[in-house]
């Protein structure tokens, strides 16, 4: 279930505007990835392209491959609607549909496929999801009622179960707990921990304790000033990444002396 | 709405005793009661017109809705009920087709405006749709009747031999083509500039966050719209119906220079025998009504009042049940 992610030579651009620079990288399966990096350094630009969400945006635009197992992301005739069908995504403030209650919020993605599926099935999917996103037992009574009753913490674990009941390859959360305060955070983190079990988890943070605490690797990007694009600047196992980085920049960086 | 308490002028934040105006009255500044006078005054203000209106219609109408059936038999006039009935439907029933015409076509504009064209296509065409809401609808009633009515009428020839068998198509066809379609036609593109421009501004209201949540789960362009944008403008979508419905059952000029009404209830379309509307008769039996007529028509305006009333209603009644669904919370 879990997939290997190589990327190679990527340029990220929105219109002519250049601003993810020849990252090249290696994503291991069954492991979390953390990218850390000051603000505008590309690392959530870069994230979207793994899913072909950078392309959204009208005007921006990928140059380079991103391969899964081997099957370029980016090849010839490949949708980007099965792209996404494969890596799941969660998203910096958590976004469960306003007109869907719980149970059809986590069920959304798996009726796109637009199978019929039976009521047991989709109960037994349901409480999978619900279960392995640590939410079943707060909202069981109540998976009828709108999702956005839910506290912010609960909507963003409700956002994990509606992206793992499509049972993805790779999971990307887009700093996942920073609308979170902190016991909804240490929720979210341990899931996370559960879950790299399963699946290749790639988080974005601007939490460095976070990136230590969650991470099996850290990737660390930076820009050389506005308007230059980010790059990648060095990448390794978190520990060796949080002591003794290779990089000065690197290291600058992660114990607070900047610029 | 910003308040300034005694308390937080003075510089000690405890309540002082001989304090004016009594313990924890906040105090109000001028701009703030000028203009809570103003907006209450506005508010207050629209209330009285409408009592003033129905009260109006009321009072008018009251005579021809108490006179005894014997007596406007008399004046040659019959039981109010009978008289309005064949009206009212008429309204009813072009308001019906032309909003089934109208409400798909504004809301694949609308979308088409919103979430498909190129932004610079997207905001001539939204100009334009603006551009034919500015049109009065004396124009749309000559457009209707000299452009529209003969070149479509052909085309109720082929629908009434092929789906003859359909209660709407039956009877014999119109030749002329003035018929109730063809009314339904015209008021269908008077209301679809309102609908198109409202729906547009709803669907453009879409937080990009559910809208990527959709995508992101692997949603093509039209499953996203299904997901997230339809279902977060269904409110608003009912309101610019029924401002749409609201124009199409009070349109006067557009349907009396196409329809040459009668006083007849059918569901037939397409024959040259009419049910006139509501608003219609009064503009064209007004001039010349005195006395007791003047107080029928009146009272056909009340029912116009009354049905308008109840679609709005239940409108409301539909939206306040998504109430919870609907993001808002």
């Amino acid at each position: 279930m879990s997939k290997r992610i190589e990327v190679t030579d990527l340029n990220c651009y929105y219109g002519t505007f250049k601003a993810v620079e020849d990252v090249t990288m290696t994503i291991q399966p069954r492991s979390v990835t953390a990218f850390i990096g000051p603000s505008g350094c590309g690392k959530s630009t870069f994230l979207r392209t793994l899913n072909r969400m950078h392309e959204v945006i009208p005007g921006a635009h990928v140059e380079g491959d991103v391969l899964l197992d081997g099957h370029n992301l980016y090849g010839n005739g490949v949708d980007p609607v099965n792209v996404r069908r494969q890596v799941g995504m969660v998203f910096q403030r958590p976004n469960p549909f306003p007109t869907m209650s719980i149970k059809d919020n986590v069920l959304a993605g798996y009726r796109l496929n637009a199978q019929r599926m039976k009521a047991r099935e989709a109960d037994e999917l349901l409480e999978r999801s619900l279960r392995g996103a640590n939410l079943w037992e707060e909202v069981k009574n109540r998976l009828d009622r709108p999702g956005s009753g839910l506290s912010g913490g609960q909507q963003q674990r409700l956002c994990i179960a509606r992206a793992i009941a499509m049972q993805p390859e790779v999971l990307l959360m887009d700093e996942p707990c920073s609308a979170l305060d902190p016991i909804s955070t240490l929720a979210v983190e341990d899931l996370v921990q559960e879950l790299k079990e399963t699946y290749t988890i790639v988080i974005v943070t601007h939490n460095m304790q976070q990136a230590a605490r969650v991470s099996d690797e850290t990737a660390f990007f930076n820009i050389a000033g506005t308007g230059a694009p980010g790059k990648l600047v060095e990448m390794g196992p978190t520990e060796k990444i949080f002591s003794t980085p290779d990089v000065q920049a690197t290291e600058d960086y992660i114990t607070g002396r900047f610029g | 709405m910003a308040t300034v308490t005694q308390s937080t002028q003075e510089v000690t934040p405890s309540p002082s005793p001989e304090r004016p105006g009594g313990p924890g009255r906040p105090l109000r500044r001028l701009g703030d009661r000028v203009f809570s006078g103003l907006s209450t005054g506005s508010g207050v203000a629209i209330l009285v017109i409408l009592a003033a209106v129905a009260g109006f219609l009321l009072m008018q109408a009251f005579p021809a809705l108490t006179t005894s059936p014997e007596v406007l038999q008399a004046q040659g006039y019959g039981p109010f009920l009978s008289w309005i009935l064949p009206f009212a439907w008429g309204t009813v029933w072009a308001s019906f087709w032309a909003l089934l015409m109208a409400v798909p076509v504004s809301i694949g504009i609308a979308l088409f405006i919103s979430h498909y064209a190129p932004r610079r296509l997207a905001a001539g065409l939204g100009y334009v749709i603006d551009l034919l809401a500015a049109v009065p609808s004396v124009v749309f009633g000559l457009w209707g009747s000299i452009v529209l009515a003969p070149a479509v009428q052909p085309l109720y020839l082929w629908l009434n031999t092929y789906l003859g068998w359909i209660p709407f198509f039956a009877g014999q066809p119109s030749g002329t083509g003035r018929t109730l379609l063809t009314a339904a036609i015209v008021l269908a593109v008077m209301i679809l500039p309102i609908i198109t421009s409202l729906s547009r501004e709803v669907f453009l209201q879409t937080p990009m966050l559910h809208e990527e949540a959709a995508l992101a789960l692997g949603a093509t362009r039209w499953e996203m719209i299904t997901m997230a944008v339809l279902p977060f403008a269904r409110a608003g979508i009912i309101s610019a119906v029924m401002l749409g419905l609201g124009r199409a059952l009070g349109e006067t000029m557009a349907v009396a220079m196409v329809l040459s009404g009668a006083a007849v209830v059918h569901f037939q379309i397409l024959t040259s025998q009419n049910p006139n509307t509501i608003a219609a008769v009064i503009a064209q039996n007004f001039p010349e009504a005195y006395g007791l007529k003047t107080n029928q028509l009146i009272a056909g305006g009340l029912v116009l009042f009354v049905i308008t009333l109840l679609v709005n209603a239940g409108a409301r009644l539909i939206i306040s049940r998504y109430k919870e669904f609907s993001g808002a919370n």
